[in-house]
């Protein structure tokens, strides 16, 4: 197990060393930083003088290497937009936001997707099953942005119960939260509910309503379990997209997150913070993974990795 | 094997199973009746798909849902319908007065906990004592079915052990509870040759000991030989003979026993093929009219168009089929 978290690591370092380089070369593809920097009216000397300052005149490579050399100092550069700030106190500063929501998002669709999956399992092919489906549906095809445009104009304009933006109390998550989450409820739901019908199909379910045990505990004990495994790898995956990928919503909500910096900083072309979070987002994303495998390993003893 | 004459425990009448689908009825168990006394074991020997596993899951009434139901009859388990109970009734009838093995014993284990939890998970229905008294106690139930320090098998988990030794575990939490009767439904066909000797052995030991009565499930009948009192042989939902193994296999009736029997391999015969029976058992949502043997059955005449009744040939040994009426 051990020796399998290392080698997932290094596995994960290389990917992230290969996602730098691709960042780097990428941002650098959007155009030149100082024609944002500086007025239009700046001379020829004043833009070369900014590029030296910021060590924009030497070749790719060697920005490349300056730029790997001072991340392994845990130096992620400078703002370019933010004039001189470190791109890891804008993170630092933005992160808690992003953090907060895409838990809470997470929690919602945990807190809805794993119970209504499995009760659309038990009550295959009743109303409640079909009911299901449809709210599944309607999930998968609305997209977070016109959700979260609903959810505000409905919630919030018309009725009043929610703020319809900014960041605050729990009453700011909600919406934001919901129109999150709520995508993800449907396909959580509908993978839980298949992998469960699996499941409930076993030889070893059936022994255990033999031996006379409670068919709640025969769901939740000998299925659940079982079933977590396929929606568990989705789950991990959805984390990971949360928090990297609620740039939408983030916009849509004024949300002051990570999403919202990243806008900010691509409009700006300020590579250093647009590289600090994707390094960032990659750095999340493979850090889940390897945490739900290492989950998986607890969920089914059958998986002993080596 | 000595004949048991203990009371009855288990009486079946006119027990109906059907499945409906979109377009049809299929007539899985259709009208079958047997009992069972303590402390004997009665084979039910028939082809794949004849209904023999339905008709054990109807006795623990876990029929699959929503498809399968029980439409008619009785089980009279010490005289009381079994049909008449409500969930919760019939969750202490299983495991605690009738219990059952599974044919597989890879599948019949949950994969994600360990033997222990699942032995004492059954144990804690009726004893309601702390962990150290039930852990004792299944120690002490994989004792009985001779596995080897069993205080440490208990920790393993079902993918750590062989076939045999799964299936003696799967017997263990069956008999845990210390049931009436056990259904074990061909729980031998997945094991080698060797093993299945050995369990066949260790299921009769444990008969010995505590008196339980089998319902043997099987299509071999070597093993109903070896194991069986009576048996009951099924076709298409219905029994079509029923009665001492001595009976069945000195004096077989119905034709379907008969052809079973010759398509037995004999040791002391030498042929060049093994006899077998023409033709495809009834599609169950297509049943014919009359005796459902009849388009296979080497005897059929007009007569047969018509279901046969039940004739007892002597005390304990009955067939459905029109050749054993005087007019034939």
């Amino acid at each position: 197990m051990q020796r399998y978290i290392l080698r997932r690591s290094a596995q994960g370092l290389l990917a992230i060393i290969v996602i730098s380089m691709v960042v780097f070369a990428l941002a650098r593809v959007t155009g030149d930083p100082t024609q944002v920097l500086l007025p239009d009216e700046a001379s020829e000397e004043q833009i070369l003088q900014t590029q030296i300052e910021w060590g924009l005149d030497k070749p790719l490579h060697i920005q490349y290497f300056v730029y790997i050399k001072r991340l392994t100092r845990g130096d992620l550069g400078n703002s370019f937009k933010w004039a001189g700030v470190p791109a890891s106190e804008l993170i630092a500063e933005r992160l808690p936001a992003t953090v907060q929501l895409s838990a809470f998002a997470l929690l919602i669709s945990a807190a809805i997707a794993f119970p209504v999956g499995v009760l659309v399992a038990v009550k295959k092919d009743t109303g409640i099953d079909y009911a299901g489906k449809m709210v599944a549906i309607l999930g998968q095809s609305a997209p977070s942005f016109a959700l979260g445009l609903i959810l505000m104009w409905v919630f919030a304009v018309q009725l009043d119960w929610f703020p319809t933006s900014g960041r605050g109390g729990l009453s700011h998550m909600v919406l934001p939260g919901v129109a999150l989450g709520y995508y993800n409820v449907a396909a959580l739901m509908r993978l839980t509910r298949s992998s469960m019908l699996e499941v409930l199909d076993t030889e070893y379910v059936k022994l255990a309503r033999i031996k006379g045990v409670s068919e709640r505990r025969v769901i939740w004990k000998h299925c659940f379990r079982n079933a977590l495994i396929v929606p568990l790898t989705y789950f991990g995956l959805i984390g990971a997209v949360l928090i990297t990928g609620s740039v939408v919503t983030e916009t849509v909500f004024a949300w002051p997150g990570l999403g919202a910096l990243v806008i900010e900083a691509i409009l700006a072309r300020d590579f250093t913070v647009v590289q600090a979070v994707v390094l960032l987002f990659a750095f999340t994303f493979i850090l889940i993974n390897i945490l739900v495998d290492i989950l998986y390993a607890y969920i089914d003893p059958r998986i002993r990795y080596s | 094997m000595a004949t048991a004459q203990g009371e009855v425990i288990l009486e079946v009448n006119d027990l109906r199973t059907y499945f409906y689908t979109r377009t049809s009825v299929v007539k899985a168990v259709d009208g079958i009746s047997f009992n069972l006394r303590q402390g004997e074991t009665l084979g039910i020997v028939g082809e794949s798909g004849c209904g023999k596993t339905i008709t054990a899951l109807s006795l623990l009434r876990l029929v699959p849902k929503p498809a399968g139901r029980i439409v008619g009859g009785e089980i009279l388990l010490h005289g009381e319908d079994l049909l008449q109970k409500s969930e919760d009734e019939m969750r202490r009838v299983r495991g605690q007065k009738i219990s059952m093995i599974l044919q597989d014993p890879q599948t019949s284990l949950n994969p994600v906990f360990n033997i222990g939890n699942q032995l004492m998970e059954s144990l804690a229905l009726t004893h309601k004592e702390g962990r150290k008294n039930l852990f004792q106690r299944a120690v002490e139930s994989l004792r009985d079915v001779n596995v080897a320090a069993p205080e440490r098998r208990l920790e393993d988990f079902p993918h750590q052990m062989s076939g045999g030794m799964k299936q003696r575990v799967v017997g263990a939490i069956a008999m845990s509870l210390e049931p009436d009767i056990i259904i074990a439904d061909e729980p031998t066909t997945a094991l080698d040759v060797t093993i299945q000797l050995q369990y066949l052995r260790l299921l009769k030991d444990i008969q010995a000991r505590t008196g339980l009565a089998i319902i043997f499930i099987t299509h071999d009948f070597g093993v109903v030989a070896r194991m069986c009192d009576r048996v009951a042989v099924m076709y298409a939902g219905h029994i079509v003979e029923h009665g001492s193994v001595r009976d069945l296999f000195n004096d077989p009736q119905h034709p379907y026993t008969q052809a079973l029997m010759d398509s037995v391999p004999k040791l002391e015969e030498k042929v060049d093929r093994l006899y077998s029976i023409e033709g495809q058992p009834p599609l169950l949502w297509d049943l014919p009219e009359g005796c459902l043997f009849a388009p296979r059955c080497p005897h059929a005449r007009d007569k047969c168009q018509e279901y046969p009744p039940t004739f007892d040939i002597k005390e304990g040994h009955t067939a459905d089929c029109w050749r054993l009426d005087p007019s034939w």
